[in-house]
C-alpha cells in the first residue's frame, strides 16, 4: 500500500468568482479564513520587497483622489461665475449691488434681495468668462492629473501584484521539490494542485482589486466628505445620514442573500458531482436500470439550485436599487434644501451643483468597500491554503560532506531495515538482504503487498527507521538523496513521460546525451523502430499523458530512457497491463536486455525471472515474509509456494501442451 | 446563442415584455428627474419661489420611489426568468445526455459534457441575467438621454457627438487589445498547470533520475512567460478607468463653458445646465455599462455553442416505437448475426461480419489483442451502442425492439473501469440491487473476494468511497464492481476485462467461486489473459474485429494461430528465449 493509486480529481475553481455585475457581493465565498488576521499579517509581510513600490503606490492614491475630489469643487466655482454673470445681466446696468439689493426689497421681493446681496455682482455685466477661463483651464488641469496619477497607481500595482505573485509561484514550486514523497503519497493529487492554481490564481486577483480599490475608496469617502463638510455642514449631514442609512441596507441585505448564496454553492455542487457521476458512470446508471432514478434526483438538485440561486440573485439584486433610492431621496433633498438656500442668499448655486455631484462620487466607493470585504475574505483563505502548504515539513536536509561514488559495482545490502508507514503498522522488521553485483533479486507478492516499499527505500523516496542500507559498503544515509538515485535506473508500471519530443523524453536520463546515443538507447529497448515509423521520428511531440502514443510504446520509451541513464543498478515493475501481443514481446525483450550485468530488483511477474532470481522476496500485506531462492522456497512449502502453486499453475500446464 | 436563447426564452415573453416595460419606466424616471431639478433652479431658486421648490422637490421624491420599487420587481422577475432559463437547459442537456450511445459520450467526452452542462450553462445564465438589466437599460438611458439632453439645449447636445464616439472608440480599442492578451494568457495559465501537472503525477521518475532542479526551470520558464502577459493584461487595464473618467469629466469642463456662453447670451436658463451635466453623466455611464457587458458575449457566445453542439446530437440509442408483441422470454440466449459497427466517419469497422451465439449455462470468453474489437462487441449486446449491419437478438427478439428498461433489466455489467460511485460500499454494492440484504449484500462481496478487505475496514459496508472510488486501489474498485453486478443476479453477466487489475491469486479464486453463481446464467468474459478465460466453454477470438476462431483451450492451441500468439506470448515465450 505504499504508492497509493490517487487519479486526480479534475481540479475543480472555487465557483464564478465575481462572475456578475454585483461580483462582490454575489461572490461571497463559500471558504472563510480560519485565521484571518494571522494570514493577513503574513500575506502582507510578502509585499515587503515591494514596500517603496507600494508606498508611491499610497502616495500617488492620495494625490489622484485629492485631485479628483477638488474638482466638482472648482466647477461649482466656475457655475458660480456664470450665474453672477447671468443675475448680473438682469439687473439695470449703472447701479451698484446694494442699490440693486435695496431696489429689490423695495418691490418686496425680499427672497431675492437676500440671494442677489450674498452674491459678488457687478449690475449691468455679463459673464466674465476671462475668469471661467482660467478656472476652467485649472479644473482640466486637475483632471488631466488626478487621471494620470491614478494611471500610474494601477500600473504601478499590477507590477507589484504579478511580481509578488511570481514569487509566490516559485517559492511554492521549490517548495514542492523539497517536500518529501510521503507528503504526495498522503494528499490527494487534485488537491495540491488545486492550491498551487487555483489558489494563487484567487489571491492574484484579490491582490489587484483590493488594494488599490481600498485606498482609494477610503480616501475618496474620507475626501468627499471633507469638501461636503466644507461646502455645507448642514447639507453634509443630510448626506451622511445616508452613509450609515446604505451601509445598514447593504449589510442586512446581504446578510439575508447570504444562507441562499451558501444554499447556491452547495446545490451547484451537489448538482456537478451528480451529473459528473451520471456521465462518468454512464453505462453503469443505465445497465442496472437507474436512469429515471438518475433523472429525478438530477431534477431535485436542479429545482433546488433554481430556487437558492434565484433568491440569491433577487436579494442580492435589491441591493443596488435600494443603494439608488437612497441616493435619490439625498439627491431631492439637496436639490431643495439647496435651492432654498441658495433663493435665501445662504449658499451660492455654484456649491449646490458640487454638492450633488459629491453626492453621487458617494455611494460607488461604498459598495466597492464592502465588495473588497468579501474579495478579501476568500483570497486570505486561499492564501491560508497555500501557506499550509509551504509550511509541511520537508525532507531531512542532506549530509554537508556526502559521499559520491564512482564506478559502482551494484553490490545492495539491507542490515537491520525496519520501516512502517503508519507508527502503529509495521511493515518491515529487521530485514537483512546482501546483494552481490549483477545478481537479480525478485520481489514477489500479491496484489497490494506493499511491492513498491522496497523501491521507496532503495531510492530513499522514504528513509528507513532504523537499520541501514549500503550501496558498495556505503551506507545511503551518508550520501545524499540525489547521488543515491542517480545510482538507480528506474522502469515502473506508471510510465510518466513529460510534454516534448520523443528525443527528449529519452534523453531525460541524461541531459548531455547526443542524438546517435538516444537513437542506440532506442535501438536497445525495441522502440527505434516504432518511432521512426512516426511522421515526425524522434521529433514528435508527445501530448501531456503521452495519450497520443499507446501504453506499450509509452513502457517502451521508459526502457529506453533508463538505458541511457545507464545505470549501475536496475529497479523494474515487470507488469504490463492492456498491452497488445507484438508490444508485450518487444517489452520483455528490452527489459531483458536492460537487465543485463546489471544488479536488478524486480517486481516480477514472470515464471522466468522468478526462477533465475537470485533471491526472491515474498510480500504480503506490506510485509516480507519470506526471502530465498526459487527451490528454497519451494521446499519450505511457505508463502511463496502457495503463491507460485496459485499464479503459475496453469501457465505451466499451458507450456506442457 | 441566438437559436438557444430564443428556444428557451420563449416561453417567458410575457414576463420579457414586463421586464422591458419595467425599465423603460425606470429610464424615464431617471431621465425626468434632472429635468425637475433644472425647473427647481429655473422657476423656483432664480425666482425665489420656495412653495414650487417644496413642490416639485415632493414629486421628485415620489418619482425615486417608484423608480425604487420599479427596479425591485424588475431585479425579481429577471433573477427568476434568467434561473429558470439555466434551470431548463440544464434539465434538457441531462435528459438528452443520458440517450447518448457510448460513441456518442466518447465523441463529446465525458469531462467536456461535464462542463457544458455545469459552467457553460452558467455562463449563460449569467448574461441572460445581466442582459435583461443592463443591457436593455443601457440603451434605452443612452438614447433617453441623449433625446432629454437634445431637448435640454440642442446646441450644446453637439459635445455627444464627439464624446459618446470618443468613449466608444477608447473602450473599443481596450477590448481589441484585450482580447488577443486574454487568450495568451489563458493558454500560459494552462501551460502552467500543465507543468505542475505534470511534476505532479512524474515525481518519482523526476526524483529518480534526479532532474528537480530541470523542472523548476521549466517551471519558473513557464512562469515567467506567464507574468509577463498577465502584467501586460493588468496595465493595459490600470488606462481603462482613469480615461474613461477623463473623457467624462472633461466633457463636463466643455459643458460648463458652452453652456456658459449660451447662458450669457440669454440662448439658455441656467437649470438647463445641471440638467444637461446629468444627462451626459447618464448617456456615458450607460455606454460604459453597455459595453463592459458586451464582453461578456463572445464568452457566453462560445458556451452556447458548445451547448447547442449537445442538443443537436441526435440520440442514437432510441426507445423502439412500438411495444413487445409477446413478452420476453427471459432464458438469456444471445444470437450475433452477420454483426458489423463502424464509428461514424470511420474508414474501418471495428466489428466485421460477427456472428456466433451464446448459450445461456454457458460461459463465453472473448480474447483478441488490443482493438480487436472485444470492448465493442460486449457494448453491442445492452445497447450501450447499435450496430450499423446485421443484429443482436435476445431470445429471438431484436434488441433494438426490446424497450430499454426491460432489455438492460436483464443485464449485469462489469465495465473495463471499475467505477464506483460516491457514497458507501453498501450503496455501491446495492447499486445493483436496492433491495439487497445486508446478508446478500455479505454474500457478493465475499464471492467477489472483496471481503477481505471490507472486513478489515472499520466501518464495514459503511465505509466511505470517494467519487469514483479514488481512495481504493485498482483491485478493490474491479472487485466491487464484480460484487455490485453479482448481487443483481442478472440473467446474462458481462465482464469487461473486469480482472485485469488482480493478481493471479485472487482472480483464480474469484472466477472459482464465481463459477458456482453463474451456472445456469449466459456470462460472457472478455481478457487478456490466457488463465482467466482457458476455463471457458468456449472461447472467441477476435483479431481485427473478425471472429477467427471459436472453441475452447485445447481445439484453439491447436488450430487457431492467433490464439497461439496470445497465448505464447504470455507463457511459454519468455522460457523459450
Amino acid at each position: 500500500m505504499s504508492q497509493r493509486t490517487v487519479n486526480a480529481p479534475p481540479p475543480r475553481s472555487h465557483g464564478p468568482m465575481g462572475g456578475g455585475p454585483m461580483g462582490g457581493l454575489a461572490g461571497v465565498s463559500d471558504a472563510k479564513a480560519q485565521d484571518f488576521r494571522g494570514s493577513l499579517k503574513r500575506f502582507a509581510a510578502r509585499l515587503r520587497p515591494e514596500r517603496i513600490v507600494v508606498v508611491v503606490v499610497i502616495v500617488l492614491a492620495f494625490a489622484s483622489v485629492f485631485l479628483a475630489v477638488l474638482g466638482p469643487k472648482l466647477l461649482g466655482n466656475a457655475t458660480n461665475i456664470i450665474f453672477d454673470g447671468f443675475v448680473s445681466s438682469r439687473l439695470p446696468a449703472g447701479v451698484t449691488q446694494d442699490e440693486a439689493v435695496a431696489a429689490l426689497r423695495a418691490s418686496g421681493e425680499s427672497d431675492q434681495a437676500d440671494m442677489v446681496a450674498s452674491m459678488t455682482l457687478t449690475p449691468g455685466e455679463g459673464v466674465d468668462f476671462t475668469a471661467l477661463a482660467r478656472v476652467l483651464a485649472i479644473v482640466t488641469i486637475v483632471y488631466v492629473l488626478s487621471s494620470i496619477l491614478s494611471w500610474g497607481q494601477n500600473y504601478l500595482m499590477a507590477g507589484v501584484t504579478q511580481r509578488t505573485i511570481y514569487r509566490l509561484r516559485e517559492e511554492v514550486d521549490a517548495k514542492l521539490g523539497r517536500l518529501p514523497l510521503r507528503y504526495f503519497d498522503a494528499s490527494s493529487r487534485g488537491d495540491v494542485l488545486s492550491r498551487v492554481t487555483n489558489d494563487i490564481d484567487n489571491i492574484s486577483t484579490t491582490l489587484q482589486q483590493t488594494l488599490t480599490q481600498l485606498i482609494t475608496a477610503v480616501l475618496t469617502v474620507v475626501g468627499v466628505l471633507a469638501m461636503m463638510v466644507w461646502i455645507s455642514p448642514i447639507l453634509a449631514l443630510i448626506s451622511l445620514l445616508t452613509v450609515p442609512l446604505s451601509f445598514v441596507v447593504t449589510m442586512a441585505i446581504a446578510k439575508r442573500s447570504q444562507p441562499h448564496f451558501i444554499a447556491q454553492w452547495k446545490w451547484t455542487g451537489e448538482l456537478n458531482g451528480h451529473v459528473e457521476e451520471t456521465f462518468s458512470g454512464h453505462d453503469l446508471v443505465k445497465v442496472f436500470g437507474h436512469r429515471q432514478e438518475s433523472i429525478a434526483q438530477f431534477d431535485t438538485a436542479n429545482e433546488r439550485m433554481y430556487e437558492s440561486s434565484f433568491k440569491a440573485q433577487f436579494i442580492s439584486g435589491i441591493i443596488q436599487p435600494a443603494l439608488t433610492v437612497i441616493a435619490n431621496l439625498n439627491y431631492v433633498a439637496i436639490a431643495v434644501i439647496g435651492g432654498l438656500r441658495v433663493a435665501s442668499g445662504t449658499m451660492s448655486l455654484g456649491d449646490v451643483q458640487a454638492f450633488i455631484q459629491y453626492s453621487r462620487q458617494f455611494t460607488m466607493p461604498i459598495t466597492q468597500i464592502a465588495g473588497v470585504a468579501n474579495i478579501l475574505q476568500s483570497g486570505i483563505a486561499s492564501a491560508e491554503r497555500v501557506f499550509e502548504l509551504l509550511d509541511e515539513a520537508e525532507e531531512s536536509p542532506d549530509d554537508e560532506d556526502d559521499v559520491v561514488l564512482t564506478d559502482i559495482t551494484g553490490r545492495i545490502a539491507f542490515e537491520d531495515v525496519s520501516f512502517r508507514y503508519l507508527a502503529d503498522t509495521p511493515l518491515i522488521e529487521d530485514f537483512d538482504l546482501d546483494v552481490r553485483p549483477g545478481e537479480i533479486v525478485a520481489i514477489v507478492g500479491p496484489t497490494g503487498a506493499g511491492k513498491t516499499t522496497l523501491v521507496n527505500l532503495l531510492m530513499r523516496f522514504y528513509d528507513v527507521d532504523s537499520g541501514r542500507i549500503l550501496i558498495d559498503g556505503v551506507p545511503t544515509m551518508s550520501m545524499s538523496r540525489d547521488n543515491v538515485r542517480r545510482t538507480f535506473g528506474m522502469v515502473l508500471q506508471d510510465t510518466w513521460l513529460f510534454e516534448g519530443t520523443i528525443r527528449e523524453n529519452i534523453a531525460y536520463g541524461d541531459a548531455t546525451a547526443t542524438p546517435e546515443q538516444v537513437e542506440a538507447a532506442a535501438r536497445a529497448a525495441r522502440v527505434d523502430h516504432f518511432v521512426r515509423t512516426l511522421p515526425d521520428g524522434y521529433e514528435t511531440e508527445l501530448t501531456e499523458g503521452a495519450s497520443n502514443i499507446s501504453a506499450g510504446e509509452r513502457q517502451l520509451l521508459t526502457i529506453a530512457r533508463a538505458f541511457l541513464a545507464d545505470p549501475a543498478v536496475l529497479i523494474l515493475d515487470e507488469a504490463t497491463s492492456s498491452v497488445d501481443t507484438r508490444t508485450e514481446v518487444l517489452i520483455q525483450q528490452a527489459m531483458a536486455a536492460l537487465r543485463n550485468d546489471r544488479t536488478s530488483f524486480v517486481i516480477a511477474h514472470r515464471l522466468s525471472t522468478i526462477r533465475n532470481a537470485d533471491v526472491i522476496v515474498v510480500l504480503e500485506q506490506g510485509r516480507i515474509v519470506e526471502q530465498g531462492t526459487h527451490e528454497r522456497l519451494i521446499e519450505a512449502r511457505g508463502a511463496y509456494y502457495q503463491l507460485y502453486r496459485s499464479q503459475f499453475e496453469h501457465p505451466d500446464a499451458a507450456t506442457t501442451t | 446563442m441566438r437559436e438557444l436563447l430564443v428556444t428557451y426564452l420563449r416561453p417567458h415573453r410575457k414576463v420579457l415584455v414586463l421586464i422591458a416595460g419595467l425599465l423603460l419606466i425606470q429610464a424615464i424616471a431617471n431621465l425626468y428627474l434632472p429635468s425637475l431639478n433644472a425647473d427647481i433652479i429655473n422657476n423656483g431658486v432664480v425666482t425665489g419661489d420656495t412653495a414650487y421648490i417644496l413642490r416639485v422637490g415632493g414629486l421628485m421624491l415620489l418619482l425615486s420611489i417608484l423608480l425604487g420599487l420599479a427596479s425591485v420587481v424588475t431585479v425579481y422577475f429577471s433573477a427568476r426568468t434568467s434561473m429558470r432559463f439555466g434551470r431548463e437547459v440544464r434539465g434538457d442537456i441531462f435528459r438528452h445526455v443520458e440517450g447518448f450511445s457510448l460513441s456518442q459520450m466518447h465523441n463529446f467526452g465525458v469531462p467536456s459534457l461535464i462542463t457544458r452542462n455545469t459552467n457553460d450553462v452558467q455562463q449563460l445564465q449569467m448574461l441572460v441575467m445581466v442582459g435583461l438589466t443592463m443591457m436593455v437599460l443601457a440603451p434605452i438611458t443612452a438614447i433617453g438621454g441623449i433625446f432629454m439632453a437634445t431637448r435640454e439645449n440642442l446646441q450644446l447636445s453637439a459635445l455627444l457627438i464627439v464624446t459618446v464616439p470618443l468613449m466608444i472608440a477608447v473602450i473599443g480599442y481596450m477590448v481589441f487589445k484585450a482580447v488577443p492578451l486574454f487568450r495568451a494568457m489563458q493558454i500560459k495559465i494552462d501551460r502552467v498547470n500543465g507543468v505542475l501537472r505534470e511534476n505532479l503525477a512524474g515525481i518519482r521518475v523526476i526524483r529518480a533520475f534526479v532532474r528537480t532542479s530541470h523542472e523548476e526551470e521549466r517551471f519558473a520558464e513557464a512562469n515567467a512567460d506567464l507574468t509577463d502577459t498577465a502584467l501586460k493584461v493588468t496595465r493595459l487595464f490600470a488606462l481603462i478607468m482613469p480615461t474613461l473618467m477623463l473623457i467624462m469629466n472633461l466633457t463636463i469642463v466643455a459643458t460648463i463653458w458652452f453652456g456658459g456662453h449660451l447662458i450669457s447670451d440669454g440662448s439658455m436658463p441656467i437649470g438647463n445646465l445641471f440638467a444637461f451635466q446629468s444627462y451626459i453623466m447618464q448617456i456615458l455611464f450607460s455606454v460604459m455599462m453597455a459595453v463592459m457587458t458586451m464582453m461578456m458575449v463572445p464568452r457566453a457566445a462560445a458556451s452556447a455553442e458548445r451547448i447547442q453542439a449537445v442538443l443537436n446530437a441526435v440520440p442514437e440509442i432510441a426507445e423502439p416505437t412500438t411495444a413487445l408483441a409477446t413478452p420476453l422470454a427471459r432464458v438469456g440466449r444471445i444470437e450475433l448475426r452477420d454483426v458489423d459497427f463502424r464509428y461514424p466517419g470511420a474508414q474501418d469497422p471495428v466489428l466485421n461480419d460477427v456472428t456466433f451465439t451464446l448459450e445461456p449455462g454457458t460461459t463465453t470468453a472473448i480474447v483478441g489483442g488490443t482493438g480487436s474489437g472485444k470492448s465493442t462487441l460486449v457494448n453491442l449486446l445492452p445497447r450501450l451502442l447499435d450496430v450499423t449491419q446485421g443484429a443482436v437478438l435476445i431470445d429471438g427478439v431484436d434488441v433494438r425492439d426490446i424497450p430499454l428498461e426491460q432489455l438492460w433489466d436483464l443485464f449485469g455489467l462489469v465495465p473495463q473501469r471499475g467505477f464506483l460511485f460516491g457514497g458507501t460500499i453498501g450503496s455501491n454494492v446495492r447499486f445493483g440491487n436496492p433491495e439487497a440484504t445486508d446478508e446478500e449484500v455479505w454474500d457478493a462481496l465475499t464471492v467477489a473476494q472483496a471481503r477481505e478487505f471490507v472486513d478489515l475496514l472499520p466501518e464495514g459496508l459503511d465505509a466511505e468511497i470517494d467519487q469514483g472510488g479514488v481512495n481504493l486501489s485498482g483491485g478493490q474498485r474491479q472487485r466491487l464492481a464484480i460484487a455490485r453486478c453479482l448481487v443483481r443476479e442478472p440473467l446474462i453477466y458481462l465482464f469487461d476485462d473486469s480482472f485485469s487489475a488482480l493478481d493471479y491469486t485472487t482472480d483464480a479464486r474469484l472466477r472459482g467461486a464465481l463459477a458456482g453463481r453463474t451456472r445456469d446464467r449466459t456470462v460472457v468474459i472478455v481478457a487478456q489473459r490466457v488463465s482467466t478465460i482457458m476455463d471457458a466453454d468456449r472461447i472467441v477470438v477476435l483479431d481485427s474485429g473478425r471472429v477467427v476462431g471459436i472453441g475452447v483451450h485445447d481445439e484453439l492451441i491447436e488450430s487457431c494461430e492467433a490464439y497461439r500468439e496470445i497465448v505464447a506470448s504470455q507463457v511459454a515465450l519468455e522460457d523459450v528465449r
